[in-house]
């Protein structure tokens, strides 16, 4: 049964992208474990303001787990100690009673903090400016029997697709790499018939992208995929590869 | 360049010169348990290899690939560790299905570097360096390689000594390997969804095969040389 739980918040409060950061503990008492993780911060913010005091900065938006806004690096996890969920989808029977529940924004060069939990992803979107498309209108939906696709390639596509760009595989990689990102995106459209025509050039304008923006080298740690909210699967990085191999030494 | 300039280009030479590595391993390893069956056979595969031409080159293309490996393994962490950015995370948890290995490649690097110096110095320096300068730098005759591993490794106190510390280097080998060969796989594209958990089989297996000899040959010249302490 859910109970109510006093906690301590260690919260990184940073007052904008140059100033120094530092954490700050909160205590807050009788908070129901039902309650999610957002709404306990939401719950942390009255408070403060109560205080006048400025509350904490962070990024949400659909609090369903599909748009990744909630980039929050909890107890050493992105999106926290539970797996396959962002955030905003967890909850607080996952912490005890009289737990101090550190709260850390993503920490990555290519991701530079903007206030306390907020941080700049605006680099994934360029990497996908530089190739995450397919450059002709595709149209309404086609009839399924108009491009035939095999169960287990359409299956592996829609997998790799259920990346949200949430940042998490690049945050919690040592190496701070965004590879796993990099390779759903491309995998995606690698996989279909669509995708195929482009999949070369794509990988190489993408992955040169993720290069530029000072993401690390991918040494395969495997950290991406455990802490990935959608579960992203590793074989996506080796695909990837493949194609950004096969494409470069067909030059 | 693209092998210099993209991660992925870096990564395959990465994979690249630690396979052809494995593969000189396996092959070292294969001429060393000749040892354990015969020190004749053992000494004619050091005539056959000594300071002729090809070892030489084989010698010369060995030591090329380790410095690129060592370089681009430098290079790669020196911008990984750049890529984290400034500040660290103050708490971070064990992800569930990380290797430790994984994580710690450098270090194992260093190690396995540090060890093949004194292993260049044990036995190297001693046959062919000194074959082909003809400097005598040892005891016995370049070609004499069984007596150089017998003496090293069976030499009271100090062989069993050496006996452990070789055990050793290869614990760390063989930690590197598990991770590498895997990784490696993956890094040049050979790895998809029904691969993955053969792929990680396949890189405990092979860092098992390139380990097994020379574990043998250690624990055999260990079994000796306490059994030469126990009778003297």
């Amino acid at each position: 049964m859910d109970q109510y739980i006093d906690i301590k918040v260690r919260v990184w409060r940073q007052a904008g992208p140059k100033a120094q950061g530092h954490f700050e503990t909160y205590e807050l008492k009788h908070v129901f474990q039902g309650a999610s993780f957002l709404e306990m911060i939401d719950i942390l913010n009255e408070q403060l303001v109560a205080e006048h005091k400025d509350p904490v900065t962070y990024d949400h938006d659909c609090r369903e787990g599909i748009c990744g806004m909630c980039s929050m690096y909890v107890n050493g996890h992105p999106h926290g100690p539970d797996s396959a969920i962002t955030t905003c989808q967890l909850h607080m029977r996952k912490f005890k009673d009289g737990e101090t529940i550190t709260v850390e924004p993503w920490r990555s060069r290519a991701f530079p903090v903007i206030k306390d939990l907020m941080v700049d992803r605006g680099a994934y979107d360029k990497i996908m400016q530089a190739g995450g498309f397919v450059s002709v209108n595709t149209g309404g939906v086609p009839d399924a029997n108009a491009i035939p696709i095999p169960k287990p390639v359409a299956d592996e596509a829609m997998d790799a697709a259920s990346c949200i760009g949430c940042g998490a595989c690049a945050a919690a990689c040592k190496n701070g790499s965004a590879m796993l990102f990099v390779a759903a995106k491309v995998s995606q459209l690698a996989l279909l018939p669509q995708g195929k025509i482009e999949a070369a050039a794509r990988a190489k304008a993408m992955v040169a992208k993720m290069d530029e923006l000072g993401f690390g080298n991918c040494t395969n740690t495997g950290a991406c995929a455990a802490e990935c909210p959608k579960s992203v699967s590793l074989a996506n990085i080796a695909r990837l590869n493949r194609e950004f191999l096969a494409a470069k030494f067909k030059d | 360049m693209w092998l210099k300039d993209s991660s992925i280009g870096r990564k395959f030479v990465m994979a690249l010169s630690g396979a052809a590595l494995v593969f000189f391993l396996l092959f070292h390893g294969c001429m060393n348990l000749a040892l354990v069956f015969s020190e004749e056979a053992y000494n004619a595969i050091c005539r056959f290899l000594g300071a002729n031409w090809y070892a030489v080159i084989g010698s010369l293309g060995i030591a090329f690939l380790v410095l690129v490996h060592f370089c681009y393994g430098l290079y790669l962490t020196v911008q990984n560790r750049a890529a984290r950015g400034n500040d660290r995370y103050a708490v971070t948890d064990k992800k569930p299905g990380v290797t430790w290995e994984s994580e710690n490649m450098l270090v194992l690097g260093f190690v396995i570097l540090g060890f093949i110096c004194l292993h260049l110095y044990n036995f190297w320096y001693k046959m062919q360096f000194a074959e082909l300068t003809g400097i005598e730098t040892g005891a016995f005759d370049p070609q004499n390689g069984a007596a150089y591993v017998k003496a090293l490794f069976t030499e009271p106190v100090w062989g069993q000594v050496y006996c452990v510390l070789y055990l050793l280097w290869l614990v760390v080998l063989w930690l590197h390997l598990n991770h590498g060969v895997g990784s490696a796989m993956t890094s040049m594209g050979l790895n998809n969804l029904k691969w993955q958990k053969r792929v990680e089989v396949i890189s405990t297996v092979v860092a098992t095969l390139v380990v097994a000899p020379f574990t043998a040959v250690v624990l055999y010249y260990l079994g000796m040389g306490i059994g030469m302490l126990c009778a003297a």
